[in-house]
């Protein structure tokens, strides 16, 4: 049989240890290998859509099925199955942990809204999923990083944090390209609790 | 000037940019299940994911192929032994960090095996009952053969099973048929016609 030898073979997915060992390159594939892999996600969209906000959904509802998984990985691997009751806990999971190990650095900012105070924005010079993607003017506001939003409202809604997550591009004195803002508006229940915690 | 020398696969992968490989699995992951969705039925889902992956894993790979040559600098390969070892060697470490061997050539040396053992994409994926026949990594063999048609290479991919993994044969065909594989180790099967 051919390379049986090297690799345990598992029975059970469920059996593979989480973690690959130490070996850097194991974990990694190259940038472009991604960004292939997302244009293609996106224009699969394209296809079967008619309208921009229809799009957006569809993007966004492709990265909430990544962000739930991805909050059971990190809250065992790396949080020890802790759970994070606070909405300050959560939001900084979001922006240091989360980030660091999707894209590989913290996000840029995060901060809380000034008109409402249900509302966080978590900002991002040049979002990863956004490095090769040049969006056409008769495309309006669409934002691909509507897919990182949809990350957000994953990891947010399962552990317990109910909102409704955009993605917005803010533009910057001074630079080409414009910044690109994660807004999160929290629902109801979750100003309740919290206040009813403080 | 003398052209530079080609790099190896490792070479270029310590070189390019690199992402955490669970983001990658996690979006082919949902590019599978947007599919799957949208198709509905298995059996249409198979039909249709053949060519819907590999339409896809095509688009990719007539790119990736630019990317692949700029990068590597390899030189023109001579003929089809060359371009297998190139493939599972330099071009899966460059884009997925894992490489593959070629194995089972068949007699005249028209076709072969790839296979990988570290698959990112399938990657702690489980296919659940309804979706058995599912050939999850289609995608792959689409990139293959969009790369290889760029390269005028003219190669296609034809389905094999075996009771453990399944593999896709490359050779040419009016109607190709293409199979992805399950989870566990990946078999790409190559092949070319004699033009």
């Amino acid at each position: 049989m051919i390379g049986v030898g090297k690799i345990k073979q598992y029975s059970n997915v469920l059996d593979k240890p989480l973690s690959r060992g130490k070996q850097e390159f194991c974990l990694q594939v190259s940038l472009s290998a991604f960004a292939f892999l997302f244009s293609e996600l996106v224009q699969y969209n394209q296809t079967q859509v008619d309208n921009i906000a229809e799009l957006e959904r569809r993007l966004e509802d492709a990265g909430y099925a990544v962000g739930a998984r991805v909050l059971e990985l990190l809250c065992h691997r790396d949080k020890g199955n802790r759970r994070e009751t606070r909405l300050l806990g959560i939001l900084s999971f979001v922006h240091s942990t989360v980030w660091k190990v999707l894209f590989g650095k913290v996000a840029d900012s995060l901060e809380k809204g000034t008109e409402h105070e249900d509302e966080y924005m978590i900002s991002e010079k040049e979002l990863l999923v956004n490095r090769f993607i040049s969006i056409p003017k008769d495309m309006g506001t669409f934002n691909c990083g509507a897919f990182v939003a949809g990350i957000v409202r994953g990891v947010l809604d399962g552990a317990g944090f109910p909102a409704v997550v955009t993605a917005h591009f803010v533009p910057m004195e001074g630079q080409q390209r414009p910044r690109t803002t994660i807004l999160i508006k929290f629902a109801e229940e979750v100003l309740r609790r919290e206040a009813r915690f403080s | 000037m003398a052209p530079p020398a080609p790099r190896t696969g490792d070479a270029v992968f310590a070189n390019v940019e690199r992402v955490n490989a669970e983001l990658f699995t996690l979006t082919y992951g949902a590019i599978v299940r947007q599919l799957l969705t949208d198709l509905e039925e298995v059996e249409e889902v198979n039909k249709q994911l053949d060519q819907i992956s590999i339409f896809r894993g095509y688009n990719i790979g007539i790119r990736l192929i630019d990317e692949f040559l700029t990068k590597s600098n390899i030189s023109r390969c001579v003929d089809f032994k060359e371009t297998a070892e190139v493939i599972a060697k330099a071009g899966f470490k460059m884009f997925l960090g894992v490489t593959a061997s070629v194995t089972n050539w068949d007699a005249d040396g028209t076709s072969c095996s790839l296979v990988l053992e570290d698959n990112p994409l399938v990657d702690f994926v489980e296919l659940p009952d309804t979706c058995q026949g599912l050939y999850y990594c289609n995608i792959l063999s689409g990139v293959i053969r969009g790369a290889l048609e760029m390269t005028r290479a003219w190669c296609c991919m034809d389905k094999f099973h075996s009771a453990f993994w399944c593999c896709f044969k490359a050779c040419i065909s009016p109607e190709p048929n293409f199979w992805c594989t399950h989870q566990g180790m990946c078999l790409v099967r190559l092949a070319t016609h004699p033009r």
